[in-house]
């Protein structure tokens, strides 16, 4: 039986019994290290990941757009936003990104909003390799930290000498966080450790930097592949998994962020390690960022409430919950008028 | 035999080209003049403001950089499709006023030429408020006029028609998008004027009819960050002061209210109140 023995209902709860794969050929060991030898060959990493629990697309579909009728307001609101705003890495992965641009968005990053000091900065500001110098002499002596791009952003289609030369680049130039993407095709063609081999190699090549590991979920089609992939990239070391890159429609979706928030509270059950979530891509307003939130603390619970393990890859969301703390300081109805422009 | 029931028409908000109730679920009992029930209208509530203004800022790139030619157009088949609706027109504004059907009429042929007059406008106000300025060296130097952007309107309690006409019109032909809160005491011409509206070509969310309490509504649209003017042709003296006050914040171009006929002619005062200058220097031989 290939795909694996268990579904289950709408919650999961991936207790270690389920990491054998019932009635397949090859042996996983679930009593000492279940985890250890997953990775052994692609044929144990294909039995486990076809062994976790399928996704139930309508219960997730369901209980994400139920988790999106939260009303938040007033204080819990305003706390919503500046948490929100805390979270957001700011991103700009264009083309046509000159030095300016960068520099302008390390300033808003540092002080979003120059008209009122209260607002925290945000997380990170998530730039191509070649720009991280120019970030880094902007955000000196910030707080913010510098993400960058690597691996042949967006495709992943490249080999994996220049993905690690394209990650060590944007280390040696000083970024704090390699946002990695995976290679989607050997994914979806079933060769599951050679994306696996591809995290542990650009890990290594990250160092002490943090690696996200970007699962691009528009491309992956089925809620179970998005599973599948989210804890593949755990297992091989990510430290955060992201959904989208941006570049591809759909991206950050609520159901596919409640089932990634599932993957990283089921993965630190199992093995104590615990993995942050970084939606990415389409989240545009303030109601959406506060429905990110309501569906990290009703998932994963609030550890993950934290800039430290949970993110927001957007860039026109911050004007957006700039002008929503605006008006509720204000009293007044906010413009984009007097915001920058990115 | 069963009688038929009449099929009885729901007044609505007309924001972005849509239909929508109130977000608020208000409304509010209208009478005619002699205080027979008339309707029942929705009560617009400062949500409703918020999502008009957003409107009419997503409208504005488009509306702003259509040719004056088409603008003029579009409000001259506004005014044909007023006329073919002369009839339901004069019929509530007699309701409204309690004039006599002959009097409604004139002063719905009134509103019609008013709009064909204001689309004659569109590519003629440039003219007359732009120039070509004489400078003291090899530039072209050339003043024109553009819109200011979103425009907020008190319409004028008085005249439910023409006074709306009048109103909005000499504000969307030079390119603004506006927030218009209806005649609170007679807003039914307002809506019916949505319908005639939604079907003249009119892009959605040029023009957006609240109808509600001026009082509640007027002061939002007065501090909103993102209205660029506001008409306070119908707002009472102390409205009209405390919007004042709040519309000086992001330094809004204000109309002030002040006693008219609408009956008059017009004159260019009502568009130009709208319209900022701006100004090129263009260099002559390279």
């Amino acid at each position: 039986m290939q795909e694996g023995a268990v579904t289950a209902g709408a919650r999961h709860s991936i207790g270690l019994e389920t990491f054998a794969p019932v009635g397949d050929a090859v042996e996983v060991s679930t009593v000492t290290s279940p985890l250890a030898e997953v990775a052994a060959s692609n044929a144990t990493l294909r039995a486990f990941l076809h062994g976790l629990p399928g996704v139930d697309q309508v219960g997730a579909d369901a209980r994400a757009a139920m988790l999106g009728t939260r009303s938040i307001k007033t204080t819990a609101k305003a706390s919503a936003i500046d948490l929100a705003i805390s979270m957001v890495d700011l991103t700009t992965l264009e083309g046509a990104d000159t030095p300016g641009k960068v520099r302008a968005m390390c300033a808003k990053a540092i002080r979003p909003d120059p008209s009122d000091l209260s607002v925290p900065h945000v997380a990170a500001v998530c730039v191509y390799p070649d720009l991280v110098a120019e970030a880094k002499a902007a955000l000196k002596g910030s707080p913010v930290k510098i993400a960058s791009v690597a691996t042949a952003f967006p495709s992943g289609r490249s080999s994996l000498e220049v993905k690690v030369a394209d990650t060590a680049l944007a280390v040696a130039a000083g970024a704090d966080e390699i946002d990695m993407v995976i290679d989607r095709g050997a994914f979806l063609a079933g060769d599951y450790i050679k994306v696996f081999e591809e995290i542990a190699a650009i890990k290594a090549a990250s160092g002490e930097a943090h690696l996200k590991v970007i699962l691009e979920t528009g491309e992956l089609v089925t809620y179970d592949n998005v599973r599948r992939a989210s804890w593949l990239a755990m297992l091989a070391g990510g430290d955060f998994i992201k959904t989208s890159t941006g570049k591809v429609q759909p991206a950050a979706t609520p159901p596919v962020t409640l089932i990634m928030l599932e993957a990283v509270r089921d993965f630190l059950d199992a093995t104590g390690r615990k993995v942050g979530v970084k939606p990415a891509g389409g989240i545009r307003t303030t109601k959406d960022a506060i429905k990110m939130l309501v569906l990290v603390n009703e998932t994963a619970g609030d550890g993950w409430l934290s800039p430290d393990w949970f993110r927001l890859g957007a860039s026109s969301v911050l004007n957006d919950l700039l002008m929503q703390r605006q008006k509720l300081t204000t009293g007044r109805y906010a413009g984009p008028d007097y915001f920058t422009l990115d | 035999m069963t009688e038929r029931l009449a099929v009885r028409k729901t007044y609505k908000l007309f924001i972005g080209g849509a239909f929508p109730r109130s977000e608020s679920g208000r409304s509010y009992v209208v009478t005619s003049s002699k205080g027979d029930f008339l309707a029942n209208a929705s009560r617009a509530s400062r949500k409703d403001a918020r999502d008009a203004v957003s409107a009419a800022r997503k409208a504005f790139p488009g509306w702003s950089g259509a040719t004056a030619y088409n603008r003029g157009q579009i409000l001259y088949r506004i005014a044909e499709m007023l006329e073919g609706r002369r009839a339901q027109f004069a019929a509530e504004v007699a309701e409204a006023d309690g004039v006599s059907g002959k009097k409604a009429g004139e002063l719905v042929d009134l509103a019609v030429d008013r709009l064909v007059w204001y689309a004659g406008w569109s590519d003629k106000i440039s003219a007359v408020r732009g120039a070509a300025n004489p400078v003291a060296g090899p530039y072209f130097n050339l003043s024109t006029p553009e819109p200011t952007g979103v425009v907020a309107v008190v319409a004028p309690a008085a005249a439910p028609l023409l006074g709306l006409i009048s109103v909005i019109a000499p504000v969307i032909v030079t390119g603004n998008t506006c927030v218009v809160v209806a005649s609170e005491r007679a807003p039914l011409p307002a809506i019916t004027l949505a319908e005639v509206l939604a079907t003249s070509d009119l892009p959605g969310g040029v023009i957006n009819i609240l109808t509600g309490s001026a009082e509640e509504i007027a002061p939002w649209l007065a501090g909103h960050m993102d209205v660029n003017g506001i008409d306070l042709t119908g707002a009472s003296p102390e409205l009209a002061q405390k919007c004042e006050e709040m519309a000086a914040d992001n330094l809004k171009r204000v109309l002030r209210p002040k006693t008219a006929d609408w009956s008059a002619d017009p004159g260019t005062g009502r568009m130009t109140a709208f319209l900022e200058t701006k100004t090129v220097w263009h260099p002559i031989g390279t």
